[in-house]
């Protein structure tokens, strides 16, 4: 059985009731909401514990004395000074709960979103099953992460419900803003910092903290599985430090079970939308300061549409992990002493990680414009901001691909009394910062020079129109994971010339393998994987199957084309980065070299018309490409010095080769591993 | 008489006592061979309808109670090897295949045996029953089983809760069941080294009362001793309730005569220890009839006790109870026994209170329930109870006691008197009866048990429990179970674990099939949390399954290589253990 399989499979209309909770909010006052009674029940075990008391059991824990001992003897330094470094980390960490804060907070987010949003949906079904679980074991809240948006958003919906709030892991950058540092943390969040790297001692404090709130389950956690705020709006790799930390709890037996709760959380329109696409086009992300935020209340002016919360399904982590874990492997060492996590332990947390951020993606609500934007971005860049494409045209094919998209299963946000020209209509508004309407044509807006129009360098030029795509591209990777699988056969397909089942999903194998850093595939499911792209192409017409093969049929053109299209810009951006590494880089190079190289190599075959997507410009693709690299070991990190790499070129181009089908399938099936 | 007219034959313990509902509703325990005896238990009924959802209207008797002599001719004719019997004549010694006698040596008391005997359903028994009188009519009977192949199951007191005695059935050879009871008595007492010389067939209470008439005692004192047998806790490693005072079987035993096929085996001095390669005491002790039979043993016996004393402590909940019991046996102050029930089982406990003939001693009872729950502020659903019981001279037990409280008081518990404690052990003995007034009303169930180091005691008790609980609920059990434990053993590092579980079966078309796929999984929740197979009960072929991964692969093939050395045509073919 597959029981994320349950959650969000059918067009949201048919199975989730989504409620507007700010409907309730414009009717009713909003100091009524913030000081209303709130009597949470927490799980049937759980007694309450103080913020001050959960610091207390994490001093005192026989762990920490433990590696405070370890510590000190490994540094030469005195037990108490350590003990005291713990103590100081503690301080930074921890939460500062408080109920008062939380009817603050609850009435200042009212006056905000009732601003910036039009409605927020909430499907009370999953409210209804959090409840229960909640009631049952320790649950973990596990959001997708797009916006600063999220942060409280969950903390609000489960105040106004009557649930316990969570307390929630955010980054120590957020800590340091004046106030609202310390509103967050009497709001529940306690602060973790960034590149942790090899501080024992922080590791230790941490991870005692995050297992000891798992351990006493008075309130939910509340955490990113994916780690970071996908700047691409994409669902990123999941990160598994915490997740490990979460899970350890029920593996040593500590717990009865832990529930896992994905949330999908969508935008319409994300607040950072401007701000994210600078930063994969390099430019850094500002500081986290008061000041900072203040300045941006001036998107507070604008009108982001209406967001989406989806609670998935419970998701029983004794369930899940059964047969993949042999919990008696925790039998032979106490405890409360640190153990490193087996090969087998990892494998599962990583399921386990990767299955909840597809969950997530399965429950997110796609919106019309995401659907558009996937089109968009099938036309020319230069076409698209010069001449822009007829409204007609787009109509017609938005519909289209809303049957396609329905047929995959995808949950989407598509009004059903209002007329179809009239959702894109406001859609096109909603976005009226990237794409126009004018006169019949939809045309990419491109920013303007604050100075006027001055004219600027071909350089310039080609950074504001990728600035523009990269903005367009991140709503087309709202709806990305519909048609990943799909989209990977159909590239198999066409690559390969193949029509054998078994060299098929050899390719699809290899595209798997190459693009887990890009698209949130499952591990050890890519047969079913196969399978599924099997079947959606099938039954929209687009394949012939039989038991040894899979065939394309003429009348599916318009979908295995539109398919196609869809993952090209990542083939040909994965493709640059190779021939950069194979011809241009040095054999030794580190990230900082890598990535202005690789943008000034874009942006020359973009200008002499080689390299056709904007899109090869974002680091954040960039990136992936060098952990695919990593993980395939045609790139290999050098000991001596710190993010310094050498290049495997063999192994490079075999990778190119085969992307670009000079090898021919049959090789693949003969050595499947895409590493040399 | 023998065995099967005084015992019952399809339940627990003496066919005079038992538990019933009379006609007024009230439950009453009968005979007059336990404190409990002819006593009518009030609240018993409440306590029973509302643990299980189960109803006085709805009676499951045993269906073969009355026409049993029907039942026995229809058990199959024995596969007797003439060649055999004609040998065990001309020795002259004792035998039946008489069906009442084969059936009755054909079980344990798992719940799936003693269910599937009031259903009338048998499997394969035994062909031949032989009582021995002594040592060498053990070697006689080995040696003829090796000459003709025949197959020997051991049997003591019946008592096995490993599906042990059960017959193979796969097993074509004649079984016979070699049963010890004749062999019976104290060789001598050696009051200079104090110790005792015995027959392995001794019952455990025959035991005690002989060595009390010389003013000893053994102090093993196993919950099953009203039936157990010296040879049976050899072969299973034992273990008894005052282990504290007097030790496990293993600590007791200075010296063991066990007949094997290959001969008898046994060591050569009286040494109270030696360093000689491994001890071979420990390939006897919890070998589980598979190597041979048992036939003397020398134990080490104490003179009995001056001063007894119960003894009860309230905890607030079940956390600060068992860590009074860790801290206890930090300080190594364990009494001769110290007991931690549940909230499930302190309400249990309750519901065996026999009616109170004072007004004076209810609203004494009335006040300390108040004293408890209203002005301590005790939750009557989380508190839980410690049962205690003190031996030795009477100072120093008051001595002893007064260390226990101070120590119990610590964290939370407040003394409750010796009536409690000491109810709190008579428990122990009608529980097994309980068993069958609840087939009656079609609840099943059982206990089963573990050892623990301290760190994970809390831990095993609260996911078994709540295995327990959430296996019902998927298995279609329509109510909720009784799913409860008790700590009953205190170690330097760890502690012995009991689990209780039953419930109500109404509705059920296979329930003995569920009861067992719950158990099952209680298990692998055990061992997954650091639990050990067994403390006490044994392997039997009930656990057999998870040996391997218990003992490691060079484990299973020491053991199996000295089955191979020791018994090489498995004469002695229960196959439990390996």
């Amino acid at each position: 059985m597959n029981p994320h399989r349950q959650s969000g499979r059918a067009g949201l209309h048919d199975e989730e009731d989504f409620v507007d909770i700010l409907e309730e909010r414009r009717r009713s006052s909003d100091l009524g909401h913030a000081l209303r009674t709130f009597k949470p029940q927490p799980y049937t075990g759980a007694l309450p514990c103080s913020a001050s008391d959960l610091n207390k059991s994490v001093l005192e824990s026989q762990y920490l004395r433990y590696m405070t001992k370890e510590i000190a003897m490994e540094t030469g330094s005195s037990v108490e000074a350590v003990k005291q470094e713990a103590c100081g980390i503690l301080e930074e960490m921890s939460h500062n709960l408080q109920l008062g804060f939380i009817r603050l907070l609850g009435f200042t987010l009212t006056k905000v979103f009732k601003r910036i949003f039009s409605s927020i949906h909430v499907n009370m079904e999953g409210l209804s099953r959090l409840q229960q679980a909640i009631q049952e074991c320790p649950v973990i809240l596990m959001p997708s992460h797009r916006s600063y948006v999220d942060f409280l958003i969950i903390s609000y919906i489960l105040f106004t419900y009557d649930l316990p709030i969570p307390v929630i892991a955010a980054g120590v950058p957020l800590a340091g803003m004046k106030m609202i540092g310390e509103i967050l943390r009497r709001s529940g969040a306690f602060f973790i910092r960034r590149g942790i790297g090899s501080d024992k001692l922080y590791w230790a404090v941490l991870s005692e903290y995050v297992k000891t709130i798992v351990r006493k389950g008075f309130a939910p956690m509340e955490f990113y599985v994916e780690g970071l705020r996908s700047r691409t709006l994409k669902s990123l790799k999941p990160k598994l430090g915490m997740m490990h930390m979460v899970l350890e709890p029920f593996f040593k037996g500590e717990v009865y079970d832990i529930t896992l709760v994905p949330i999908s959380i969508s935008y319409d329109r994300v607040l950072e939308e401007s701000l994210l696409a600078h930063e994969l086009l390099g430019v850094p992300k500002p500081k986290e300061t008061t000041m900072g935020l203040l300045k941006a209340a001036r998107v507070l002016q604008e009108d982001y549409g209406s967001m989406h919360v989806n609670f998935g399904h419970p998701l029983s982590v004794r369930q899940l992990s059964q047969n993949k874990i042999n919990r008696s492997q925790y039998n032979l060492i106490p405890r409360d002493l640190p153990q490193k996590p087996s090969a087998e332990t990892q494998a599962c947390t990583n399921w386990l990680a990767h299955l909840v951020v597809r969950v997530q993606e399965e429950g997110s609500v796609v919106s019309p414009w995401s659907l558009m934007a996937c089109l968009l971005l099938q036309t020319p860049s230069a076409t698209l901001a010069e001449e822009g494409l007829a409204w007609d045209q787009l109509t017609q094919k938005t519909l289209w691909l809303r049957t396609l998209a329905l047929g995959f299963g995808a949950c989407l946000n598509w009004p059903g009394h209002v007329p179809e020209s009239d959702v894109m209509s406001s859609s096109m508004a909603l976005h009226h910062s990237v794409v126009q309407h004018k006169r019949g044509r939809v045309h990419l807006v491109e920013e303007k020079d604050p100075a006027g129009n001055r004219p600027v360098s071909p350089e310039e030029g080609v950074l504001r129109r990728a600035a523009a795509v990269l903005m367009v591209a991140s709503y087309r990777n709202q709806a990305l994971h519909i048609f990943v699988r799909p989209a990977l056969l159909v590239t198999a397909i066409h690559t390969t010339k193949s029509t054998h089942r078994d060299e098929l999903f050899a390719f699809f194998c290899f595209l798997q393998n190459v693009f887990s850093n890009e698209f949130i595939f499952i591990p050890d499911r890519a047969s079913e994987d196969f399978e599924e792209a099997c079947s959606l192409l099938r039954k929209c017409g687009a394949v012939q199957i039989s038991p040894q093969e899979v065939a394309e049929l003429e009348a599916g053109l318009q979908t295995t084309c539109f398919l196609q299209a869809l993952l090209q810009p990542f083939i040909e951006t994965y493709q640059v980065v190779l021939r950069f590494l194979c011809e241009e880089a040095d054999h030794v190079f580190s990230e900082k070299q890598l990535l202005p190289a690789v943008r000034s190599l874009a942006t020359r075959l973009i200008l002499s018309g080689e390299l056709h997507t904007y899109e090869a410009l974002s680091s954040d693709t960039q990136k992936n490409v060098l952990s695919a690299l990593l993980r395939l070991e045609a790139v290999t990190k050098l000991r001596t010095t710190e993010s310094k790499y050498r290049v495997n070129r063999a192994a490079i181009r075999r990778i190119g080769d085969i992307l670009s089908g000079k090898i021919p399938p049959q090789m693949l099936i003969a050595a499947p591993d895409a590493r040399l | 008489a023998g065995p099967t007219e005084i015992m019952k034959w399809n339940g627990w313990g003496y066919s005079d006592s038992r538990f019933l509902f009379n006609k007024k509703g009230q439950a009453e325990f009968t005979g007059k061979r336990y404190r409990l005896s002819g006593m009518i238990l009030p609240s018993l009924k409440d306590w029973f309808e509302g643990t299980f959802g189960a109803s006085l209207q709805h009676k499951s008797p045993a269906t073969v109670s009355a026409i049993y002599i029907y039942f026995f001719n229809a058990v199959q004719p024995p596969t007797l090897n003439e060649a055999f019997v004609e040998d065990l004549k001309s020795v002259g010694i004792p035998f039946s295949h008489d069906a009442e006698d084969r059936v009755f040596r054909a079980h344990g008391h798992c719940l799936h045996e003693i269910f599937a005997l009031r259903e009338g359903k048998v499997g394969r028994v035994p062909d031949l029953v032989v009582w021995p009188n002594c040592h060498n009519d053990v070697v006689k009977i080995v040696e003829l089983a090796c000459k003709h192949s025949v197959c020997l199951i051991p049997y003591g007191g019946g008592t096995s809760v490993s599906s042990a005695l059960e017959c193979p059935p796969e097993e074509t050879r004649s079984i016979v069941s070699l049963d010890t009871s004749q062999m019976n008595r104290i060789l001598w007492i050696d009051e200079k080294n104090l110790t005792a010389h015995v027959e392995a067939g001794i019952i455990g209470q025959d035991l005690e009362r002989l060595l009390n008439e010389n003013g000893y005692c053994t102090g093993h004192e196993p919950d099953s001793m009203e039936f157990s047998s010296l040879g049976g806790w050899v072969a299973t490693r034992a273990s008894g309730m005052k282990k504290n005072i007097y030790g496990n079987i293993e600590d007791l035993v200075v010296h063991i005569k066990m007949v094997t096929p290959r001969g008898v085996i046994e060591k050569s001095c009286l040494g109270p220890r030696m360093s000689t390669g491994p001890d071979i005491h420990h390939f006897i002790m919890g070998s589980e009839g598979t190597l041979g039979v048992v036939t003397e043993v020398t134990m080490k016996i104490r003179p009995m006790p001056e001063y007894q004393k119960y003894g009860s402590v309230v905890f607030p909940n079940f956390e600060q109870g068992v860590a009074c019991l860790r801290e206890v046996a930090r300080q190594r102050c364990a009494p001769a026994s110290i007991r931690l029930m549940d909230n499930e089982q302190f309400q249990f406990g309750h519901a065996l209170k026999p009616q109170v003939s004072s007004i004076f001693t209810s609203f004494l009872d009335g006040l300390k329930k108040f004293y408890i729950t209203k002005f301590k502020g005790f939750d009557p659903h989380h508190l839980c109870v410690a049962t205690l019981l003190f031996e030795g001279n009477r100072e120093k037990v008051l001595q002893h006691e007064k260390q226990v409280y101070d120590i119990a008081a610590k964290f939370g518990g407040l003394a409750a008197g010796e009536d409690n404690g000491q109810r709190g052990y008579m428990l122990t003995f009608v529980i097994a009866y309980l068993r069958d007034l609840g087939m009656d009303y079609y609840v099943i169930g059982e206990s089963f048990e573990t050892s623990v180091p301290w760190d994970r005691v809390l831990d095993i008790c609260r996911n078994v429990k709540e295995r327990i609980i959430r296996e019902c609920k998927e298995r279609g059990v329509q109510f909720p179970p009784l799913s409860t434990c008790r700590v009953t053993q205190t170690y330097d590092a760890g502690a012995c674990v009991y689990f209780y579980f039953a419930f109500n079966y109404r509705g059920l078309s296979d329930p003995v099939h569920v009861y067992e796929r719950v158990e099952h999984a209680a298990r692998e929740e055990i061992l997954a949390n650091g639990g050990s197979l067994s403390h006490h009960h044994g392997v039997g072929k009930l656990r057999k399954e998870w040996m391997r991964e218990t003992l490691s692969n060079v484990g299973m093939g020491m053991l199996k290589s000295v089955k191979d050395y020791v018994d090489p045509n498995n004469i002695f073919g229960n196959r439990n253990l390996l």
